[in-house]
């Protein structure tokens, strides 16, 4: 189907960064490093309770202060707040610390409420409740499935049961949210750190009632996003709002505590599940009931991950008959966002878990009950490849069947993702003296777009991906779309494809030659005497496509004495249609894998519910993947250049954690059942802590209601 | 005050010296009439020091090879004093209590989370940043190991790692993978790019490193 070129030069080898030089320099400026002539330092009030009543808000002792210019609340009005650290009220002053001490002088009428925090007790029926207006904090089931699943259940020769869930996770990104507004005559310029340049300006536009035509969003380089940087946000607003105020340009850049607050996390999920299957493991029945919780926010587009639709169950295998039922759960904590792949690694961890426990109670490799329920040929193919690459015959064992203290298992799990993508334009302006440059709306998050378009530019005209000139991250350019759901190679790829071919045609028309590529290629710009060659080029059929898969094997080394869990070898063969970039490949299939053990073994967000305050608020107590954590990872990578450009990203964090869980409860031959399988959880699944309350006995609550 | 190190050893020791010797009527003129020469040194250097602020007050140091000089407030960190006076937004912001890393600069050759010290702290030291790494826009093997070996993704953190990892190759040009893990040990890389950063460690090292994947032909697909 795929146009792309078979013989290559550059379309699937390794090309370094073209931008690698600026950030390995400091070059590269990034939103947080923008500081404009005048600039001012904003800052935010946040509330202290987790729900408060909200009657006034005194800026006065704040404006009194020496330096600063501007400040505002975030509504006007008495108000609810429905978590701790919802935005209240911000202030521009000449210094990061005359903010800092302003917001502290600011003073807040308000009248605490009760509030509830963790999801067991949220739903009993005497909890406060997150929405005054509302029934309770549970929402009504979205319910689906096919066949008949008692059917299904009456002829399962072997049914198990189990009780499975995640974890809140935050995304910090290493460069917070935010940027800099500058508001100047009726006109706003803004550098924002975002996934999507254009939804910023809409966003904008909204909320001050401004033209789209007068906001411009800039932002050629951002320090990662990860699915929750996709809008403007309440800090881009208040930058904005701040800057018209002050009549200045104003940096507003969250800190690390306000990032763990305020901006999105992936919900949690409690998960219980029945699978059957005759005893040749062919699956029979699956029912589910699951809940998520996606903050104070539960409902709408920020519950990925607790929605129906977001849910995916029984995740990717065939089973005729299912009943699937997920409900939501607010509690007053903030609002979740999108979170690479959302929803994959929190379904995956439930069905790929429940399979492992379904191939122990039948006797069977876990990984032969995969391929004989796996409905994609392609993934079964990539089994057998990572198989062999892992040495999983030779390796696998029946549960906690390796002696002494340090026990060695393994696991694996397979997933898919959709991706694809379509809508974007790209401008190529070709000067005569043979220099030219693509701008395209989009950005680079970090995946290499500025790269892959110079390569993939490099390769249709014919010469270097040095020669190639990339413009990103402004409004101004042809428009794009937002940055996620692994949509951008996808979508960028077909419009350079476009973009390149129109080039060369316009090309031949104005320099009257018929080869223009490559050496030819400073001849014919020359022809073009003083005014430069611009087209516009568009996405177009043919050139991506969707969905991707993979599966990873994990094994792991537990030490039943302390719990610690040791990751000894990850191997993950994945596909992703036409490789354009070798190098930006491997290293997005690193962070995902890098990400999914962060996933399985250590991130948690931590909310007491004593006071609703969150207790790790900062990178030294929520842990994420350091260089001590990890170990080899070993990565294949399906070639399929007939199926055109697939997005990356996704895909390949979301069986990490699924298959080092399946690894644990293989080395000590019992089940942690909830993420992030930390030391005391392990020792607690081994009675090694005496006193301690299965978990299960609070979770299963949550499904007698 | 020179160096950082000497500033926090010498003062916090000086000043309850001081203050004891003091008491007895001690000064540095008579330590040194008694032949009491090291006492007597540190009489007068702790006679030199004055407390900071609450004012701004005048630092100095040598950053990237050039003498500057600078009013800061003492409160003020050498993270924001680099950023907001001399432009070196190289060092990022990640945490501000130095937990990420990613705002390491070199101080007299040492790592240091210019978040955790204040700039007057840092009067008379020599600072690097990675602006002053590249002359005349010529990478240096530890920057151009990063680059054609990847060692980066959104490019946030690195800045800092290419710092920490230049500083252990200036004390031990041939770490082994451990050596390099460790000296990276205090950067939080949230892209994952862990693997590609120690192949670039050991590449500019002189190491031959390969990459840890293999891309085979899928063939035909069938769904």
């Amino acid at each position: 189907m795929s146009d792309w070129p078979s013989e290559t030069r550059f379309l699937g080898k390794s090309t370094p960064r073209i931008d690698g030089p600026a950030k390995v320099t400091g070059a590269a400026k990034y939103p947080s490093d923008q500081q404009p002539a005048g600039m001012l330092y904003g800052a935010i009030l946040r509330s202290k309770w987790p729900a408060a009543r909200v009657r006034s808000i005194d800026l006065e002792p704040a404006r009194r202060l020496p330096g600063v210019r501007a400040a505002i609340v975030v509504r006007d009005g008495e108000r609810t707040v429905r978590y701790y650290g919802d935005e209240l009220a911000a202030v521009a002053a000449t210094t990061q610390r005359a903010a800092l001490e302003a917001i502290a002088v600011i003073r807040v009428d308000a009248e605490p409420l009760p509030f509830v925090v963790d999801e067991v007790s949220a739903v009993r029926s005497d909890a406060p409740r997150v929405f005054s207006d509302e029934a309770s904090n549970k929402g009504e089931p979205r319910t689906g499935g096919q066949g008949d699943v008692d059917v299904g259940f009456a002829e399962a020769d072997v049914v198990v049961e189990g009780m499975f869930a995640t974890q809140v996770e935050i995304h910090h990104p290493m460069e917070t949210h935010g940027g800099t507004a500058d508001f100047r005559g009726d006109e706003l310029t803004v550098w924002h750190s975002t996934q999507g340049i254009s939804s910023v300006r809409d966003g904008l536009s909204d909320a001050l009632d401004l033209p789209q035509s007068k906001v411009r969003v800039l932002c050629s380089y951002m320090g990662g996003g990860f699915g929750a940087k996709f809008g403007a946000g309440v800090e881009g607003v208040l930058a904005a709002r701040l800057s018209r105020e002050a009549g200045a340009p104003v940096r507003l850049v969250l800190s690390r505590f306000d990032q763990s607050l305020a901006v999105g996390n992936r919900p949690s999920t409690f998960q219980k599940i029945r699978l059957g299957a005759k005893s040749d493991g062919t699956l029979k029945a699956f029912s589910i009931e699951s809940y998520g919780c996606a903050g104070y926010a539960a409902g709408g587009p920020s519950a990925g991950g607790s929605t129906n639709s977001a849910f995916p169950a029984p995740y990717i295998y065939r089973v005729p008959n299912t009943r699937t039922s997920h409900r939501e759960i607010s509690i007053n904590t903030g609002p979740a966002a999108a979170f690479r792949a959302p929803g994959h690694p929190a379904a995956s961890f439930g069905m790929e878990s429940i399979m492992d426990d379904l191939a122990l109670r039948l006797g069977m490799d876990p990984m032969e009950l995969r391929l004989r329920n796996d409905p994609s040929e392609l993934r079964r193919r990539e089994y057998a490849m990572a198989a062999e690459r892992f040495g999983w015959k030779a390796k696998y064992a029946p549960p906690g069947s390796s002696s002494g203290p340090l026990k060695r298992g393994v696991g694996c799990a397979g997933a898919t993702w959709g991706g694809g993508g379509r809508g974007t334009q790209a401008e190529m302006e070709v000067n005569p003296d043979g220099t030219l440059e693509i701008r395209c709306g989009t950005q680079d998050l970090g995946t290499g777009t500025h790269t892959l378009i110079a390569v993939i530019a490099a390769e249709l005209l014919g010469l270097e991906p040095a020669d190639i000139g990339v413009r990103l991250g402004d409004t101004r350019f042809p428009p794009s779309g937002g940055s996620g759901g692994s949509t951008t190679a996808a979508s960028v790829s077909p419009a350079i494809y476009d973009v390149c071919e129109k080039a060369m045609e316009e090309l031949k028309k104005a320099s009257g030659l018929d080869y223009v590529r490559g050496a030819s290629w400073k001849q014919a710009c020359r022809k073009l005497g003083i005014s430069p060659l611009v087209v516009r080029g568009q996405w177009r059929e043919g050139l991506s496509s969707r969905g991707a898969g993979g599966v990873q094997m994990a094994e792991v080394e537990v030490d039943t004495e302390t719990g610690f869990v040791r990751l000894v070898r990850i191997v993950c063969v994945q596909d992703c249609g036409t490789v354009v970039n070798k190098l930006t490949c491997e290293s997005q299939i690193n962070g995902g894998v890098i990400m999914g053990i962060g996933y399985a073994l250590y991130e948690n967000r931590v909310v007491d519910r004593a006071t609703g305050v969150i207790l790790n608020p900062n990178l030294e107590t929520y842990k994420v993947p350091g260089f001590g954590d990890l170990p080899p990872i070993d990565i294949v990578l399906l070639d399929m250049p007939e199926r055109g450009v697939i997005g990356i990203g996704e895909p390949v964090t979301i069986p990490t954690a699924s298959a080092i869980a399946n690894a644990v409860a293989n080395a000590i031959g019992v089940r942690v059942t909830s993420l992030p399988i930390t030391p005391d959880k392990v020792l607690a699944a081994l009675g090694r802590i005496p006193g301690r309350k299965n978990p299960h006995e609070e979770w299963k609550s949550l499904f007698e209601t | 005050m020179n160096h950082p190190a000497s500033f926090s050893s010498s003062r916090d020791a000086s000043l309850s010296r001081r203050s004891f010797l003091k008491g007895l009527g001690v000064t540095a003129a008579t330590a040194a009439a008694n032949g009491a020469e090291a006492l007597a040194a540190d009489l007068a250097q702790a006679d030199r020091e004055r407390p900071f602020g609450p004012g701004e007050t005048a630092v100095g140091f040598v950053l990237d090879g050039v003498r500057v000089q600078a009013r800061v407030e003492p409160r003020e960190t050498l993270l924001e004093v680099l950023r907001t006076r001399f432009g070196h937004t190289g060092a990022k912001e990640g945490c501000d209590r130095g937990t990420c890393g990613a705002c390491t600069v070199l101080v007299g050759g040492t790592p240091v989370y210019a978040c955790m010290m204040l700039a007057v702290a840092a009067d008379g030291a020599t600072i690097e940043t990675i602006e002053g790494q590249a002359i005349g826009g010529r990478l240096t093997p530890v920057q151009q190991a990063f680059v054609e070996k990847d060692g980066l993704q959104c490019g946030f953190c690195t800045p800092g790692v290419v710092l920490s990892v230049t500083a252990l190759l200036r004390k031990d040009p041939r770490p082994n993978e451990e050596a390099v893990r460790g000296a990276c040990a205090g950067h939080v890389c949230r892209c994952g790019s862990h693997p590609r950063i120690v192949a670039a460690a050991l590449e500019a090292s002189g190491v031959k490193t390969a990459s840890q994947m293999e891309v085979v032909s899928g063939g035909r697909h069938h769904v």
